[in-house]
C-alpha cells in the first residue's frame, strides 16, 4: 500500500493533493500550480484511489459527476422524446391493440414506429426507470464519496499551515519587518466580524460559515429521499390514479378502490354573469360571453357489502355524500376524488304523447328511460304503448333489422305497439327522432314528441398518494441544502507572523470573493500589512468605503 | 491499512448491494404491475359474483370442477350477436359433459338485454355487470371478448372478436373436465 509521506512529517493517503496537516502540495500538479486547488481540501477522493475489484470499479463509474452528468442528460432526451407524441395514457384507448392502431392512425408510420419502440409508454419503461435508479445510486456515490473526506479534513486541519500553503490561495499578501503583534488585534476584528477565530503559536485561523459546505450534500440528501419516496409507489395500495367517467345518476366501482362505488348525483356548471358579478367585470362578460366559475360534480360514496368478491356489491351503505369541485377534491380514507372533465347533455329520457293523427287528440303522456327502459307504459282507458325494441344508437337497417352502433342513446329509436280501445290489434310504429316508420301499413295513430330530458357526464380523477409526505420532506431537506449552499459561504482568514516580523495573510473562500476581501480589507486597514491581492485577477482594485466593513 | 481496505470494500459491496436490489425490485414491479392487471393465459380467473336475469346468484368460483365458458358482450355489438346462437348450440351439447357457459353483459337496462335474449333464445344464464368492475378486473377492452376458464379456475385462453359454431365447440371441448 502505497501513501505519501509529506515533509512535515504527516502521512497522507494515495491521492492527495495538499498534505492534510500543513497544507503542503504533494504531488508534481499541485506543485506547479500557482494556486492551489481548494476544492475538497486537497483531500484524497476515495474513488481516485484504488481501482483494484469489479466493486471498485463500479463505485468509481458512479463516484463520478462527469457520469453523473451524462446520466441527467440521457434522462433529459429520453424525457423530452416522451414528449413528442402523447404518452399511451393521453391515448382514448383502452388496450394495447387499441393505442397501437391509435397511433398509426393518428400519426402515421412514425407514430407506429414511436408506439413500437416502446416511447409511447416511456416514463414506465424498465429502461427509463433504470436511468433515475443510476440516478439515485450516482447522487449516493459521488456524495459519500466527497463529504467523507471533505468533513474529515475540515474537521482536523491545522492552524498552523506550510508558507507555501498561504502563497498558494487566491488572496494573498506578505510583509516583512512588522515589529508589532497582528494577530491579536486581527483576532479582537475577526470575532467582530462572526468568525471562529484558533490560534496556535504565530498562526490564527479565522473561519466562518463551514455549514455551508455541506449544502450541496443536504440537497443531495432531499433528492435521495424524494425518489425513496417515489420508489415505494411501486408497493400495492401506496399509489393510484385512475380515471372514470361517470353519468348523472349512475353508480359505479371506483377504481382502484376495490369495494367502494360512487353515485353521481349530479353536475354542475355555472359561468359568472352579469346580475351577481361586479360591475367593473360587465365589459368582460359582454366580451368573452360564458366565463365559466364552477365545475362541480355531487358525488355519495357507498361501501358494497359484499367484499370478498368483484361484481354484485351487495347492499350498498352510504358512507358520505359531498361535491368534488376543481382544486377541491372528494375525500374519503387516503382518496382524492378531482373533478377533471365533463361532457354536457347526453339524451337520459324522452316523453311522447299518443296522438291521433287525424283529430290531434292525445291520449296521455309517458317518458322513456333511455338508460332503464321499461317494456310497457299504460296510459288508462285502454290505451297503452308497449315497447318491443329499443335502439340506444340507431344507425339504420341491416336486412330489414335496425342497427345500434353503441349503447350510448346519442341516437333512440324504439320499436313500439300502440294499443287503443278503438282497434282490435295494435298499431305497430318505429319511432326515431323526428321521424316515424310505419312498416305494417298506414297507423291511425302516433307517438307525438314532447320533451327530451338530459344528463352530464363527469369525468373524474381517483387519486390516492400515501408517498406525498415523504416527497414533501424530500422537498424541504432539498431547498434546505439549496439555501445552505447559496445564501452561505465557507471563508476562512489564515494569518502567520513568524519571530522575525514576516507577515503572510491569506484567505479562501467557496464563492462570494468580494465577502472575503472586505473582510480582509477590514483586518488590514489599521495595520502596515498591504490588503491582500487577488492573484487570480490582478486588476482587483476594490474600493472599500470606511463603514462598510462588515457583511 | 490493510484491514481498512477490506472494511471499504465489504462497505461498497454492501451499499451497491442494498441499491441494486432496492432499485432492481421497483423496476420489476412497476413493470410487471400493468401485466399484472391485464389477465394472460395461466392466471387464475378472478372470482365473481352477479346476479343472472332468473334472479339467481351466478358466482364463478361455484363452478369449480367444471369448465367455464365466459363471454362479455353488448347488445349492440354486431359479432356478439352473431356468436349468440353458435354458443347457445354448444352450451345445449356441453351443459351435460360439465362445461357452463355465463354471459356477462357490460351495464345494459333489463329491458335490452331480456329483449335480446328472447329475440336470440339464450337459454343459459346472463348476467349484468352494472358497476362495470367485473368488466374492470378482466380487462375487457372491444366486445366480444370469451374467457375460457377450466375446471381448476385457471384461463386457458383469452378469444377476442367473433368466433365460429365449430370454433365455439373447439373451445368447450377444451375446458371439458376430464
Amino acid at each position: 500500500m502505497k501513501s505519501l509521506e509529506c515533509k512535515c512529517g504527516h502521512i497522507n493517503p494515495v491521492g492527495t493533493q495538499l498534505c492534510e496537516s500543513c497544507g503542503r502540495p504533494l504531488t508534481e500538479e499541485a506543485i506547479n500550480k500557482p494556486l492551489a486547488d481548494m476544492r475538497y481540501e486537497g483531500s484524497a477522493r476515495r474513488s481516485q484511489t484504488y481501482n483494484k475489484t469489479i466493486i471498485d470499479k463500479v463505485w468509481n463509474f458512479f463516484s463520478s459527476v462527469k457520469v453523473g452528468m451524462w446520466i441527467i442528460v440521457a434522462i433529459l432526451v429520453a424525457a423530452a422524446i416522451g414528449t413528442i407524441l402523447p404518452q399511451v395514457f393521453y391515448v382514448p384507448a383502452n388496450n394495447a391493440t387499441e393505442a397501437a392502431a391509435y397511433y398509426e392512425r393518428i400519426y402515421g408510420t412514425f407514430g407506429k414506429i414511436y408506439n413500437d419502440l416502446g416511447l409511447s409508454d416511456l416514463y414506465s419503461s424498465w429502461w427509463f426507470q433504470g436511468l433515475i435508479g443510476m440516478l439515485g445510486i450516482s447522487l449516493i456515490i459521488a456524495s459519500l464519496d466527497r463529504v467523507i473526506p471533505l468533513y474529515k479534513s475540515l474537521k482536523k486541519q491545522k492552524v498552523k499551515r506550510h508558507s507555501s500553503f498561504l502563497q498558494r490561495q487566491r488572496l494573498y499578501t506578505k510583509a516583512e519587518n512588522v515589529t508589532e503583534d497582528v494577530l491579536t488585534p486581527a483576532e479582537k476584528k475577526l470575532k467582530e466580524l462572526k468568525y471562529n477565530v484558533r490560534r496556535e503559536d504565530g498562526a490564527l485561523l479565522a473561519e466562518k460559515g463551514r455549514f455551508s459546505r455541506w449544502g450541496p450534500y443536504v440537497n443531495h440528501l432531499g433528492l435521495i429521499i424524494f425518489l425513496g419516496g417515489v420508489m415505494l409507489r411501486a408497493i400495492p395500495g401506496v399509489y393510484v390514479d385512475e380515471q372514470l367517467w361517470i353519468r348523472e345518476g349512475e353508480t359505479l366501482a371506483v377504481p382502484g378502490a376495490s369495494g367502494y362505488f360512487i353515485q353521481n348525483n349530479g353536475f354542475e356548471f355555472d359561468v359568472y354573469d352579469k346580475e351577481s358579478s361586479d360591475e367593473v367585470f360587465s365589459d368582460a362578460i359582454d366580451r368573452v360571453g360564458t366565463i365559466a366559475s364552477n365545475y362541480q360534480t355531487n358525488l355519495t360514496l357507498f361501501e358494497g357489502a359484499n367484499q370478498e368478491v368483484v361484481g354484485d356489491p351487495g347492499e350498498l351503505e352510504e358512507i358520505k355524500s359531498g361535491p368534488t369541485i376543481v382544486n377541491k377534491p372528494f375525500k374519503f380514507d387516503s382518496y382524492n376524488i378531482y373533478q377533471i372533465d365533463f361532457r354536457l347533455d347526453e339524451l337520459k329520457a324522452m316523453t311522447f304523447n299518443l296522438e291521433n293523427k287525424e283529430s290531434g287528440e292525445q291520449f296521455g303522456e309517458f317518458t322513456i328511460d333511455l338508460i332503464e327502459p321499461e317494456p310497457e307504459y299504460d296510459l288508462g282507458d285502454g290505451y297503452k304503448v308497449e315497447l318491443v325494441d329499443y335502439y340506444a344508437d340507431f344507425t339504420g337497417f341491416e336486412n330489414g333489422e335496425p342497427q345500434s352502433k353503441s349503447p350510448i342513446p346519442n341516437n333512440p329509436a324504439f320499436l313500439v305497439r300502440m294499443y287503443t280501445p278503438d282497434k282490435p290489434e295494435p298499431e305497430t310504429s318505429f319511432v326515431l327522432i323526428r321521424e316515424t316508420i310505419e312498416p305494417f301499413g298506414e297507423n291511425d295513430y302516433k307517438l307525438k314528441f314532447q320533451a327530451a330530458e338530459t344528463r352530464d357526464i363527469s369525468g373524474l380523477t381517483v387519486r390516492k398518494d400515501l408517498t406525498l409526505p415523504i416527497l414533501m420532506i424530500g422537498g424541504l431537506i432539498f431547498m434546505i441544502g439549496v439555501a445552505q449552499g447559496s445564501y452561505w459561504n465557507h471563508r476562512r482568514i489564515w494569518i502567520q507572523q513568524t519571530a522575525t516580523g514576516d507577515v503572510s495573510i491569506a484567505g479562501h473562500t467557496n464563492k462570494n470573493w468580494n465577502s472575503v476581501k472586505k473582510d480582509l480589507y477590514y483586518v488590514t486597514k489599521d495595520t502596515k500589512v498591504p490588503r491582500p491581492k487577488d492573484q487570480q485577477d490582478p486588476e482587483d482594485d476594490l474600493d472599500f468605503e470606511e463603514g462598510d466593513e462588515t457583511s | 491499512m490493510a484491514q481498512s481496505k477490506k472494511t471499504r470494500f465489504y462497505i461498497r459491496t454492501v451499499i451497491l448491494a442494498i441499491l441494486v436490489v432496492a432499485i432492481i425490485g421497483t423496476i420489476y414491479v412497476n413493470v410487471t404491475k400493468e401485466k399484472n392487471a391485464v389477465l394472460a393465459v395461466g392466471d387464475q380467473a378472478p372470482d365473481f359474483q352477479l346476479v343472472d336475469m332468473d334472479g339467481n346468484v351466478q358466482r364463478l368460483s361455484d363452478y369449480k370442477g367444471q369448465g367455464v365458458f365466459l363471454n362479455f358482450w353488448g347488445t349492440w355489438c354486431k359479432p356478439c350477436a352473431k356468436e349468440m346462437p353458435y354458443i347457445d348450440k354448444q352450451y345445449q351439447v356441453f351443459k351435460d359433459q360439465g362445461v357452463q357457459t355465463i354471459a356477462v353483459n357490460i351495464a345494459e337496462s333489463d329491458f335490452k338485454v331480456n329483449s335480446y335474449t328472447k329475440q336470440y333464445g339464450m337459454t343459459f344464464p346472463v348476467v349484468i355487470d352494472r358497476q362495470k368492475n367485473v368488466m374492470e378486473r378482466y380487462n375487457i377492452g372491444p366486445l366480444p371478448t370469451t374467457f375460457l376458464v377450466d375446471p381448476d379456475g385457471k384461463i386457458i385462453r383469452i378469444i377476442q372478436g367473433e368466433m365460429t359454431e365449430q370454433d365455439v365447440a373447439n373451445f368447450m371441448e377444451e375446458i371439458k373436465p376430464s
